[in-house]
């Protein structure tokens, strides 16, 4: 008895260890962005609705916004279609689109179609700044504050329950209110 | 005439083999060439090194998928730049994390990951070292000559 006493111990460790990391692994599956808490990569991109004119970070600070990157391509996008079109009733904050690697006519096409929840829709033809955001599947949701930092990433389409349970409480208490 | 036959369904064979072969560059994943063959070399390690994240078990330079051409190019941009592979590197972490490094930096975060196995081979010869000399205490136990029985102990040890 006493000769497996040890080997035991240190068995039961190892999987009570392995149990607490894979029971706490935050988000499990899902990579940790490095850029939360950080600002906001510049970007200055040509707009959907008039490629003359730009949609820029720099105009956006002050104010805080959810940036959606999505694509006509993307199947998951138009499953959370419904829920941005609810946020952007909500008056919270605005909805800026990142239209990643996209074609133009399909996206406007798809915004008429569907209904359009963004304030503005900018073009990342080249997928740059996508590459910048550390985005790696559409869609995902960058919160940006007043200050330009990103406060959190959702990776996936948005939900009630993320948008009510993660995004909302994030916001000072004046645009929350709003909802 | 058989003969013949079979000497040019050969030949045949041969020639299709090798123009697959040929062609194999063309059917590459990556078809990237950089005009210096040592930014080359280290343009094909770095896009071996560095994970394709929406593939995550696959490298840069093996995933087919658009994401990794992106970011395949802009390992070729930077090191067109100038830019170190380190330099690299830290460009890839700061948008993707660690995560995209196949062979993790040591850092607080990763520092168990790689002293680990050194920890556990420690431990291992630690545990082996201890049997080893539990049972040559044994051997030299049973060497003792056992007090009034000296012929015996002599015939052990010739």
């Amino acid at each position: 008895m006493n000769r497996f006493a040890l080997p035991m111990a240190v068995f039961v460790a190892l999987v009570v260890v392995l149990a607490i990391g894979i029971e706490h692994s935050p988000q499990k599956g899902i990579i940790a962005s490095p850029l939360i808490g950080k600002p906001a990569p510049p970007f200055s991109l040509p707009s959907l609705a008039d490629p003359v004119r730009a949609v820029a970070s720099a105009d956006l600070k002050g104010r805080w916004y959810l940036l959606n990157v999505w694509g006509t391509w993307c199947f998951e996008c138009r499953a959370e279609h419904q829920m941005l079109l609810e946020a952007r009733d909500a008056h919270a904050l605005p909805l800026i689109g990142l239209d990643w690697k996209d074609d133009d006519a399909q996206a406007r096409e798809w915004l008429t179609q569907l209904g359009n929840p963004y304030e503005a829709v900018a073009l990342d033809h080249s997928g740059s700044t996508a590459v910048d955001f550390g985005v790696y599947g559409a869609p995902e949701t960058f919160l940006i504050n007043a200050q330009g930092i990103i406060v959190y990433k959702y990776v996936g389409p948005l939900t009630r329950d993320v948008w009510t349970n993660e995004i909302l409480p994030r916001l000072p208490p004046h645009a929350a209110a709003r909802s | 005439m058989r003969r013949r036959g079979t000497v040019l369904r050969m030949l045949v064979v041969a020639t299709t083999i090798a123009g697959a072969l040929l062609t194999l560059r063309a059917w590459a994943v990556d078809p990237t060439e950089l005009p210096d063959p040592r930014l080359q070399a280290r343009y094909l390690a770095l896009t071996h090194e560095l994970r394709c994240m929406q593939c995550q078990n696959e490298t840069l330079a093996d995933s087919p998928v658009e994401l990794a051409a992106d970011l395949r190019h802009h390992v070729r941009d930077l090191l067109l730049q100038g830019k170190s592979d380190d330099e690299v590197r830290a460009w890839m972490v700061a948008r993707y994390g660690d995560f995209i490094l196949f062979r993790p930096r040591f850092s607080p975060r990763t520092a168990w990951l790689w002293l680990a196995p050194g920890v556990a081979l420690l431990i291992g010869a630690g545990v082996c070292w201890r049997i080893v000399r539990g049972r040559a205490a044994l051997v030299d136990a049973d060497r003792e000559p056992v007090a009034g029985d000296d012929t015996e102990a002599q015939d052990t040890r010739g």
